[in-house]
């Protein structure tokens, strides 16, 4: 559906050059929920707005449905974007206009024809659960309403592709919630293929099917979301994972545990997140095993568990468990000790 | 009271009247002209910039010198100073006719300035929501550039118009007539008072008037 081929995007500002994106190549399958994580300044909002040219890629090929976006004519290209729909952080409604302008404008400027302009307005306000606010103007919205009514125009253009630039950023925990059941509704429903960007963990666990992690203009990591969520290989999202998790310990605590055993981090998936392997280990071997930390999340399809866990016991005993828990399907990760916080 | 205001009303009324209907000509005249340049030139010194829509930087340049020339010249040098483009364009020099084509090139780079200033209040968001929908250049000037800065563009269009009224005080020189041409030819030269009173008051009604109403007009088109 999405396909970009080695992108690159550099600014000059005098004599030096940044590579905001450098090198990266992704692909959104059709009907699924792709995210992009990243810290501010990881390149991951240029990335999006290349993918509907609002920015061009200094290098690289950006297809959508297997047409070249990037070799088309400026004609060509207006017509490619109104079936990719886009919604940002600062909402970017008109000011000046209602609910109903909001939507209905952009259709008009676009060639719908007027009676189905009309059809279209009652339909999708009422899919975001706006119909009352039609003559509305933003400023009388809450900022969840006004993403609702963006929602709204995007889906009035009948996308195939809903690109989200940090949609729920600006957005408090419960609007946020709201909104993204919004959008996995739009994704299930009329099988839009959606490709967000954001930096929260929180919005990826919810909704998106695959994830790219992005740091220094390159992704970093990329697959699906469960295997991001239990095996992160590099230390940006293990961050992210740990960011959700928030089971980090006292160093104090970490250094005494550590002379009497190992503390080790547990990852359950799906439906082994209540297999009591755990309590098996105590039973088996002669390990004494203490639960640090824990906690259990949804994860779009399938709930995801970990535990940190201290293992009292031998060193070959504790081995044996270990081997024991990866056995029973548990993924077994030394427990580290974050040291460097992360300046965003 | 009555007897001396009708006595003045005899004297006077008619020459008032008529400054009144000239100083309207040449301020609606010229406005409305100046608007039809100044706001499509203000669209281009927007969108021409660096990084907009439009980049050119070749144009972006001279369209800033020119208008930045233009308007270093007070009105009433450059009344005279363009007077052979104005017997090319307008066929006279003289009359409300002649006085049309300098308070345009007066006021059009004036209307520029300020349009642009309007339209580079637009939240730059917007206008790349509508470009990301697959909407027309052309289209985004209107329907978001425009609209998004109408309640700026009435102000500056205020400020715009009463600049137009102290211009047309000059333009008695070329023989156009209007109010400040009446206060000062009667009131100054023949030292009639009462007439430069009256004029003065009703420049001052007329000035206090247009800005009210562009200010009620400006915040009712403002929904934010």
């Amino acid at each position: 559906m999405i396909r970009l081929e080695n992108i690159t995007k550099t600014y000059k500002s005098g004599e030096t050059v940044t590579k905001a994106v450098d090198d990266v190549s992704l692909q959104v399958e059709k009907g699924s929920i792709y995210g992009v994580i990243g810290y501010s300044g990881a390149g991951k909002s240029t990335l999006v707005r290349m993918v509907n040219l609002l920015e061009r890629p200094t290098d690289g090929k950006v297809f959508i449905n297997d047409i070249e976006l990037t070799s088309l004519s400026t004609g060509k290209l207006q017509k490619t974007r109104q079936r990719i729909g886009m919604i940002f952080q600062s909402f970017n409604l008109l000011k000046t206009g209602t609910v109903h302008q909001n939507i209905a404008i952009p259709l008009k400027l676009t060639g719908v024809p007027k009676k189905e302009i009309e059809n279209r307005v009652d339909q999708y306000l009422e899919i975001v659960g706006l119909s009352d606010k039609r003559d509305a103007y933003p400023s009388q919205l809450s900022g969840g309403q006004k993403q609702r009514v963006a929602i709204a125009r995007a889906l009035a253009h009948e996308p195939e592709v809903l690109l989200c630039d940090e949609a729920t950023s600006a957005l408090d925990p419960d609007t946020t919630e709201s909104i993204l059941a919004l959008l996995e509704q739009i994704n299930r429903d009329f099988g839009i293929t959606i490709l967000l960007i954001t930096h929260e963990m929180h919005v990826v666990q919810k909704i998106c099917h695959e994830v790219a992690v992005m740091e220094n203009g390159k992704v970093i990591e990329q697959g699906r979301v469960v295997d991001i969520f239990s095996q992160p290989a590099t230390s940006t999202a293990k961050r992210f994972v740990q960011s959700l998790f928030q089971d980090e310990l006292p160093e104090s605590l970490v250094t005494c545990l550590k002379e009497s055993g190992q503390i080790v981090n547990l990852s359950f998936i799906g439906e082994r997140s209540g297999s009591p392997a755990l309590a098996h280990v105590s039973k088996k071997f002669d390990v004494y095993p203490s639960i640090l930390a824990g906690n259990i999340t949804q994860l779009k399809d399938q709930p995801f568990g970990r535990l940190v866990v201290h293992l009292e016991g031998d060193a070959d005993e504790t081995d044996r468990a270990v081997a024991f828990l990866e056995e029973s399907g548990v993924v077994v990760e030394g427990y580290v000790q974050e040291v460097e916080a992360h300046v965003s | 009271m009555s007897a001396k205001i009708s006595e003045f009303l005899d004297l006077w009324g008619a020459d008032i009247w008529k400054a009144i209907i000239e100083t309207f000509q040449m301020v609606g005249i010229s406005l409305l002209i100046s608007v039809l340049i100044g706001l499509p030139l203000g669209v281009l010194l927007v969108l021409t910039r660096p990084e907009k829509a439009l980049e050119n930087k070749f144009l972006f340049r001279l369209l800033n010198a020119v208008i930045n020339v233009i308007r270093s010249i007070p009105f009433i040098i450059l009344l005279f100073f363009i007077l052979p483009f104005t017997k090319m364009i307008a066929g006279t020099t003289i009359g409300v006719k002649g006085v049309i084509v300098p308070l345009v090139v007066f006021t059009a780079p004036y209307i520029a300035r300020l349009m642009e200033s309007a339209l580079l209040e637009v939240d730059r968001g917007v206008v790349e929501a509508y470009e990301a929908m697959g909407v027309k250049t052309r289209h985004i000037i209107w329907h978001v550039l425009v609209r998004e800065s109408r309640s700026s563009i009435v102000l500056g269009l205020t400020i715009a118009t009463i600049g137009l009224i102290g211009a047309t005080a000059m333009a008695g020189l070329v023989g156009a007539g209007g109010l400040g041409d009446l206060a000062y030819r009667y009131g100054h030269l023949r030292y009639e008072v009462d007439v430069m009173y009256v004029t003065v008051f009703l420049l001052i009604v007329l000035v206090q008037g247009l800005q009210s109403f562009g200010n009620i007009l400006s915040a009712r088109l403002k929904k934010d």
